[in-house]
């Protein structure tokens, strides 16, 4: 499994875990967003943040369960999360059943850029880190050279950059 | 910045992990009833007669009902606290503490005379009891609500109040060996109020600081 293998500090395993989920957490988001009245573009932020979620509550899932419902609890809490949000009253059920049969692979660009506009909240210094190691993809050692920090320096930012997305994630940050 | 952008930061930000979740919910419940441990021994500490008093059933049985408590709340608590587990029945095992409560109340109706009832629930130590317990229950109730922060609880309300039901649980247990008051009825009542203040307290900062 996977996760196992992330823990253990397998960081390929980790990326592909997170990557082979994205497309069924969307398929999930865009069915039940569409279902609740929500935007389709408000799915791809569910997405995001789940995976916000996952990243930071990995150390909460119980190694001797299956990993299926842990992931789908999270899904479904970050669901509702948006939901009650966007202040939308009809309390339907969020319907979860993990439905590998229709992945959405593409993200379309449909998302709203909410997570630019959070990483503008940032601060320029964690969010020029943020793109530096995401976007252009570079290493922790690389931007410790960048930015003349020590490599556990950069390790903090990030995890603190992350965190902080998190929470404007849980504000609306709108 | 797109998804995949943000998996790369996730990614990058990944690290072998030094701690699961579990680990820190079970040190948490250990520190728990420690500092409940060291509040009793400080402020107030046993009372004089417990070596006769542990001959006696209506101060065992007030053990019975809060250790009951402790154990069914402390259960539910750690399925309350992360996502992926269902709660399940453990959700009602806390009214075996109240079925147990329940009992004893109606053996003692039936073994003391009618006229003693309200002397016995009023007792001697009302007031003590009302403040001792959420006195005793606030370092643990810190305790597990610092450590659910590191968790997910799904309902954070929820799981706030059961994190005071434990508190609360702990800290009775350990005032039941100080107090003198041992009559069910008074167990029944002023227990009763305080771990249940507790509870709403826990259920108040629960849903403040436990949201993810």
């Amino acid at each position: 499994m996977l996760m196992r293998a992330a823990i253990a500090g397998d960081t390929g395993a980790y990326e592909r875990l997170l990557l082979s989920l994205t497309p069924a957490l969307r398929g999930i988001a865009r069915r039940n967003c569409a279902r609740l009245g929500l935007d389709v573009g408000e799915a791809e932020d569910v997405v995001q943040e789940t995976l916000l979620a996952i990243h930071l509550k990995r150390d909460t899932w119980d190694m001797a369960r299956p990993i299926g419902p842990w992931i789908m609890t999270i899904a479904r809490n970050k669901l509702v999360d948006a939901r009650r949000r966007r202040g939308a009253k009809a309390a339907l059920p969020i319907d979860d059943a993990f439905d590998l049969a229709a992945p959405e692979a593409a993200d379309d660009g449909i998302d709203r850029q909410d997570i630019d506009r959070m990483l503008g909240e940032l601060g320029e210094r964690p969010r020029e880190l943020v793109r530096f190691l995401s976007i252009e993809g570079h290493s922790v050692k690389e931007a410790a050279e960048r930015y003349r920090m020590s490599e556990g320096a950069v390790r903090v930012a990030l995890h603190r950059a992350i965190r902080s997305l998190a929470a404007l994630y849980r504000r609306g940050g709108r | 910045m797109k998804t995949q952008e943000l998996i790369g930061a996730l990614v990058a930000d990944h690290a072998p992990s030094r701690f699961r979740f579990a680990q820190i919910f079970a040190s948490s419940l250990a520190a728990a009833g420690l500092v409940a441990a060291l509040l009793f021994v400080a402020f107030i500490g046993v009372r004089p007669d417990i070596g006769a008093a542990v001959h006696e059933p209506r101060f065992l049985a007030k053990f019975a009902v809060t250790l009951t408590l402790l154990a069914t709340a402390g259960g539910l608590l750690r399925r309350l606290a992360a996502p992926g587990v269902e709660a399940g029945a453990w959700r009602f095992a806390p009214l075996l503490a109240l079925a147990a409560l329940g009992v004893a109340v109606a053996l003692e109706l039936v073994a003391a005379p009618a006229e003693s009832w309200d002397a016995r629930l009023v007792g001697h130590n009302a007031a003590i009891c009302l403040m001792a317990i959420p006195l005793i229950a606030a370092g643990p109730l810190a305790i597990l609500l610092f450590a659910l922060r590191r968790g997910a609880p799904s309902r954070p309300a929820l799981a706030g109040a059961v994190a005071g039901l434990v508190a609360g649980a702990l800290a009775a247990s350990f005032y039941a060996a100080h107090c003198t008051d041992d009559s069910p009825l008074f167990v029944a009542v002023w227990y009763s109020l305080a771990v249940g203040f507790v509870a709403l307290a826990g259920s108040a900062l629960g849903a403040r600081l436990l949201r993810w």
